[in-house]
């Protein structure tokens, strides 16, 4: 089994939104049989985070030097594209 | 419908029905009633307003009247709640994922957060409540807090 991935999820303050998506996610990716490590902070934390993690979540703008696939996060707050958003991460998941 | 939410939702810290200039005039209406009932700092107000500048919160969800939810640090909150405002015009609010962009709002909830790990069935009564267009419909119909209680009661 392959490692488990580490998501981190982003928001403006790194405890609402964040928080918000970082639950929605886990619920989500459980019910297709998938965990990862989930951690959060500040978008403006991101840039020196993001080496150590597999993939991000962002309800804001994130600073393009960051390297690591990006997810947009707002889907979660809205519901609007949010199936398409699950299969994004799924697919980085199972990477 | 997110029933649940009037938990979160102090009575006191609703206003219906309240024309704004913008955006700042809505959270400091909103902020002020959270002071008074004891859920925030009198710090809160201007960190709010000055987070929404740089990190907005309008939430574009494809409705004529959309959502915001503007919130700052836990520093300056005492205890965790929410301020909910139905706006009789709306006002604009800019897009969280995308600053330049400007989201009519209809509906402003003002979060009081101080600690993630404990707030999150607060966070999900709020998105369950915005995704269901009938749930903010039925918002915007209220006429008193009791009609409000009716809805996310």
């Amino acid at each position: 089994m392959a490692k488990q991935k580490t998501v981190l999820f982003a928001c403006g303050t790194g405890v609402a939104t964040s928080t918000a998506v970082n639950a929605a996610v886990t619920e989500a990716m459980k019910a297709r049989g998938l965990t990862f490590n989930a951690m959060q902070c500040k978008a403006t934390e991101v840039p020196s985070l993001a080496d150590s993690v597999d993939l991000v979540v962002s309800t804001t703008p994130i600073s393009a030097s960051v390297t690591v696939p990006v997810i947009k996060g707002l889907a979660f707050l809205t519901g609007i594209g949010k199936d398409k958003a699950l299969d994004d991460i799924e697919a980085e998941l199972r990477k | 419908m997110a029933r649940a939410l009037m938990n979160f939702l102090d009575p006191q810290a609703i206003a219906l029905g309240v024309e704004a200039q913008d955006n700042e005039a809505v959270i400091r209406l909103l902020a002020g009633k959270l002071e008074a009932l004891g859920y925030v700092k009198g710090s809160y107000a201007d960190a709010v307003v000055k987070r929404e500048a740089t990190m907005p919160t309008g939430l574009p969800l494809g409705y004529a009247l959309n959502v915001a939810i503007p919130h700052t640090d836990p520093e300056h909150v005492l205890k965790p709640g929410i301020a909910l405002a139905v706006l009789e015009q709306p006002v604009n609010f800019a897009n969280m994922e995308d600053p330049d962009e400007a989201v009519p709002v209809g509906f402003v909830f003002l979060l009081a957060i101080n600690d993630k790990d404990k707030q999150i069935d607060m966070l999900q009564e709020i998105m369950d409540t915005i995704q269901s267009e009938a749930a903010l419909a039925s918002l915007r119909n209220a006429k008193t807090i009791e009609d409000i209680a009716a809805v996310i009661g």
